[in-house]
């Protein structure tokens, strides 16, 4: 009985020590927090670690996100809500309401990158014990590259309680890493038959290593025939990477250049002022944002057919106002539309200033999709290559299945004959010129996701633009999405020999020579009405 | 083109009109501001025209300068460099204005050099640049090689430990100059010709898949993996997102940049940048009163809450505050005199130091590194100890370090040859 007494009298005692030393760790960590030096942070942040409860495991996320402040005045670390102009403060320990205050009260208790590593790695460890198994294992692979024998230690007894089969995995892939460096030769065998084929680029640096430096032969000859597996995988998803960044940037000379497949393709205007079309797209996207600021993964959407319906009837103007006059004389509407290019260019200047205007990505197109640790591909070029080919359909189906596509060729093919026939050539002018700038309109939404919005955005995609188009054929709406495409592809195949500069100028110089073989293009309309 | 005569002639026609009103019109100092308002530069320009406005009614309000008031020529280059010599020819001997400040890229700097020198007048330049260049009429207020891209290496290796560099620029005479001074530099201080990675793409490139992706695997070779960025402005926005999007966080391997600063960071959704770095010898955030009233200022003369200050505003305070000073010291406006007299005068920076007129034309300034905020600020993660002169002419360039300026007399040259002892005549 005694004993009993006595046991749990400690108990208590080391119970009551324990929380006691925890409380005023906390509070040293918390006064710490708000120095200005870092190295007091960065003692701050391994206090919180060490206590291991909820309250630091709250603090360090609030200190990732930013939102951990200290008040000028009495250094009290507190919590921060932002509400407008002004700043909610919660107690960070008690959680207490400290009311509304303004902006120059407080400071943030700033941190630097090695702080934010610090801080992930110290989440991380929190993390470990999470309810989620999706969350554990991220968790344990952050861990890979950590030497604390420590962390080693504890994770395998975690490994024990660990009932996830993925997790437990991922748990024994860090402890195979770990045991690499051991001189055991059985453990060494064991952890490289266990990451064969990890593709992990720390695992790749340690093999390597192994593989020239081990003193036992068997050792060796594993770890280079692991090395060589590892190798051949990275190849090939190098170059499917390759392969789609490639793909991703044809889609975007392809989107920007649809536009134009209409209107210098099918109708023969040469209309420098497209990029400008596009641009005005972009911008449309902007004033949507700015309109639904709280729906900005909605507004995208929205701005799809706002900015066709904006840039449509900018390109109906231009039209009807100085193209139309034109028709037949190829020099003077290069030289309006470039006039025309120049004046919508200051027109956003002055309407939006010279500067860029923020156009925020929502959260569904940021980020990327991983597949394995070399292979991931961002979702914004995703989504705009898919966005490109839907795109390209739709005009397909317009052209070929409906009345307005219909008449659009027989123009393109002879005008007085098709105007014999009772077609209103003049209308479907003036529609397929509005066709042809609402799609570039709609390329621009997609490059508000990629590129600055600003009021140069247009010069950047004209060269292109004209460049897929002449390279597909003029008038054939597959040439300008095949060559768009291809022309891509053959960019990002050069760049890495090549470098950015000069693959863009042997893609130009390629095309020159093909045009010279070639004039009409890799895909030549055909016909009678082609000859003349 | 229309268009952008037509801006122009307005606004001369505005000054012409100012100049006949009212009685004080007739004894003017006048100041001109060469910065294009059209075109690609307007971007970074026209903020820099805002500020000389600012300052110059500054000024006045205190009374002008020798019991004369001031006035701002504003004409506009429109990013055309050709354009920048005519327009600076016409302020000079058509206006007849006492100083410009003026010019951002360093073509437009090249291309009005000779103009300058040819009539004999003031240029202040307020933009970071390549160095390898003194002229006896320019006054280079931003920073030099030094002062910026020195200071910002030093940094990573010794306080964040990195060994192996991404040298990535635009493809012109800026990046391609200060990666020559670095990559010496680097070699010198005995890193590897294998880990350095140099790379350069084109002005307002988009798609940075490819370099972001060769970033990363060469990053991941074990060591500490840095990029020193000299990408000109418009194209940053679309490489910082594809290093968000392609998760490479600062963390890991983190950018310096020399040409991202405030003005450009609110143009865009800065939390995939938070950790990345820039090194510039001011940050708006500085906490120093000089800056808290400037800043007050600025809002005031915009009437915009949301606006931005950044280092080249700075280098104009500065430069501003040294000719003002420097023709109070000469008691005229005759750039000759001015010339002389501005060499080691110091004025109060934004930052809560005393920048001086060096001999060589260049100033004294702080290197602040600072780290990219989820508000669009930047914080101060490390300051150099004091403030570091700037320096013309590049020690780590076996051709340049033997060269030295200096405009005091007897020696008053800008290229002199300390080996030979000649100045090779030339006046840049």
């Amino acid at each position: 009985m005694p004993v009993i007494v006595l046991r749990s009298l400690v108990g208590l005692l080391l119970l009551f020590n324990f929380s006691l030393s925890s409380a005023t760790e906390l509070d040293r960590a918390l006064s710490l927090l708000s120095s200005s030096s870092f190295d007091d942070k960065s003692l701050a942040i391994d206090m919180l670690a060490q206590t291991g409860d909820a309250t630091s495991e709250l603090l360090l996320n609030a200190m990732a996100q930013g939102e951990l402040y200290y008040v000028k005045k009495d250094k009290r670390i507190v919590l921060v809500q932002k509400q407008g102009s002004k700043f909610q403060l919660a107690d960070a320990l008690s959680g207490e309401d400290l009311g509304l205050v303004s902006k120059r009260k407080v400071k943030k208790v700033s941190v630097n990158n090695k702080l934010r590593k610090q801080i992930r790695s110290a989440i991380s460890r929190f993390k470990l014990f999470h309810a989620d198994a999706a969350v554990r294992l991220i968790a344990v692979e952050n861990l890979m590259a950590n030497e604390d024998p420590e962390m080693l230690f504890q994770l395998e007894s975690i490994r024990l309680k660990e009932s996830d089969p993925d997790v437990v995995d991922a748990i024994d892939t860090v402890i195979a890493f770990s045991k690499l460096e051991s001189g055991d030769v059985e453990a060494q065998l064991a952890a490289i038959a266990k990451l064969d084929g990890n593709l992990d680029p720390a695992v790749l640096i340690q093999l390597k290593k192994l593989g020239s430096t081990s003193s036992e032969e068997s050792v060796r000859l594993a770890a280079n025939k692991s090395v060589r597996t590892i190798e051949t995988r990275v190849s090939i998803f190098s170059y499917l990477e390759t392969l789609f960044f490639g793909l991703s940037l044809g889609s975007i000379l392809a989107l920007a250049a649809i536009g134009l497949a209409i209107t210098f393709g099918v109708m023969g205007v040469i209309n420098m002022a497209h990029g400008e079309l596009i641009m005005i797209g972009a911008y449309t996207t902007y004033v949507i944002q700015l309109l639904m600021p709280n729906h900005i993964g909605l507004s995208l959407l929205v701005a799809i057919p706002a900015a066709f319906l904006v840039s449509a009837l900018v390109g109906i103007a231009i039209e009807r106002l100085v193209i139309r006059y034109l028709y037949g004389r190829p020099l003077e509407t290069l030289l309006a539309t470039f006039g025309i290019s120049l004046f919508l260019q200051q027109a956003v200047r002055s309407i939006f200033s010279p500067l860029n205007r923020p156009v925020v990505t929502p959260e569904w197109m940021s980020g990327s999709l991983q597949i394995n640790s070399l292979l991931s591909i961002t979702y914004n070029r995703l989504y705009i290559f898919f966005f490109c080919l839907a795109v390209f359909g739709l005009l397909y189906l317009v052209m070929t299945k409906t009345s307005l596509g219909l008449h659009v060729r027989a123009i393109s093919q002879n005008r007085p004959m098709a105007r014999a026939m009772g077609i209103r050539s003049q209308w479907v002018d003036a529609m397929t010129f509005g066709l042809g700038s609402g799609i570039a309109g709609i390329a621009g939404v997609a490059l508000s996701q990629i590129t600055n919005v600003g009021p140069n955005l247009g010069q950047a995609y004209i060269v292109d633009s004209f460049m897929v188009v002449v390279f597909g054929g003029v008038g054939n709406l597959w040439g300008t999405l095949i060559s768009g495409l291809s022309l891509g592809v053959v960019g990002k195949f050069l760049e890495p020999a090549t470098g950015a500069v000069l693959a863009k100028i042997l893609v130009l110089i390629f095309i020159i020579l093909y045009i010279q073989k070639r004039p009409r293009g890799m895909f030549p309309q055909k016909g009678r009405a082609a000859e003349q | 083109m229309r268009k952008f005569k037509l801006t122009t002639f307005t606004t001369l026609a505005l000054f012409i009109a100012s100049m006949l009103s009212p009685a004080i019109a007739a004894d003017t100092i006048k100041v001109g501001v060469l910065h294009s308002l059209s075109g690609t530069m307007a971007i970074s320009e026209t903020t820099l025209k805002d500020t000389m406005l600012m300052l110059i009614e500054d000024q006045n309000k205190k009374g002008g300068l020798l019991g004369k008031q001031l006035e701002a020529v504003v004409v506009d280059p429109a990013s055309d460099w050709p354009l920048f010599a005519e327009k600076a020819r016409e302020l000079i001997t058509k206006d007849k204005v006492a100083a410009t400040f003026g010019c951002w890229t360093s073509v437009s700097r090249k291309s009005v050099l000779p103009v300058f020198e040819e009539l004999d007048s003031i240029l202040f330049y307020p933009v970071q640049y390549e160095g390898e260049e003194s002229s006896k009429n320019v006054f280079y207020t931003g920073a030099a090689p030094n002062q910026q891209a020195i200071p910002a290496v030093d940094y990573l290796m010794n306080e964040v430990g990195v060994k192996r560099w991404v040298l990535a620029g635009t493809d012109y005479v800026y990046p391609r100059t200060t990666n020559k001074i670095l990559e010496a530099y680097l070699k010198a201080k005995g890193v590897k010709e294998s880990d350095i990675m140099i790379n350069y793409t084109p002005f307002g490139h988009s798609d940075w898949q490819s370099i972001v992706s060769d970033i990363k695997k060469f990053g991941s070779a074990g060591m500490k993996t840095a990029v020193v960025s000299t990408i000109n402005g418009d194209a940053n926005v679309p490489f910082y997102k594809e290093l968000g999007n392609q998760s490479v966080s600062a963390e890991d391997i983190p950018v310096v940049a020399f040409s991202v600063g405030e003005e450009e960071l609110s143009g865009i959704d800065t939390k995939p940048l938070v950790g990345h770095l820039a090194a510039w010898n001011y940050f708006m955030s500085v906490d120093a009163p000089e800056n808290d009233e400037f800043i007050e200022k600025w809002h005031a003369f915009t009437k915009d809450e949301d606006r931005v200050t950044n280092d080249p505003m700075e280098a104009h305070y500065i430069g501003f505050k040294m000719w003002v000073e420097a023709v109070k010291k000469a008691g005229t406006t005759d750039p000759a005199a001015v010339q002389e007299a501005i060499i080691g005068v110091a004025v109060p920076n934004l930052t809560g130091g005393l920048s001086a007129m060096m001999p060589n034309h260049h100033i004294t300034k702080p290197v602040l590194i600072g780290e990219i905020q989820d508000d669009g600020q930047f914080e101060t993660v490390w300051k150099t100890e004091g403030l570091v002169p700037g320096d013309a002419w590049s020690d780590y360039l076996p051709d340049s370090k033997i060269l030295v300026a200096d405009w005091r007399s007897p020696l008053s040259c800008g290229n002199y040859n300390v080996e030979t002892a000649t100045c090779s005549g030339q006046n840049f």
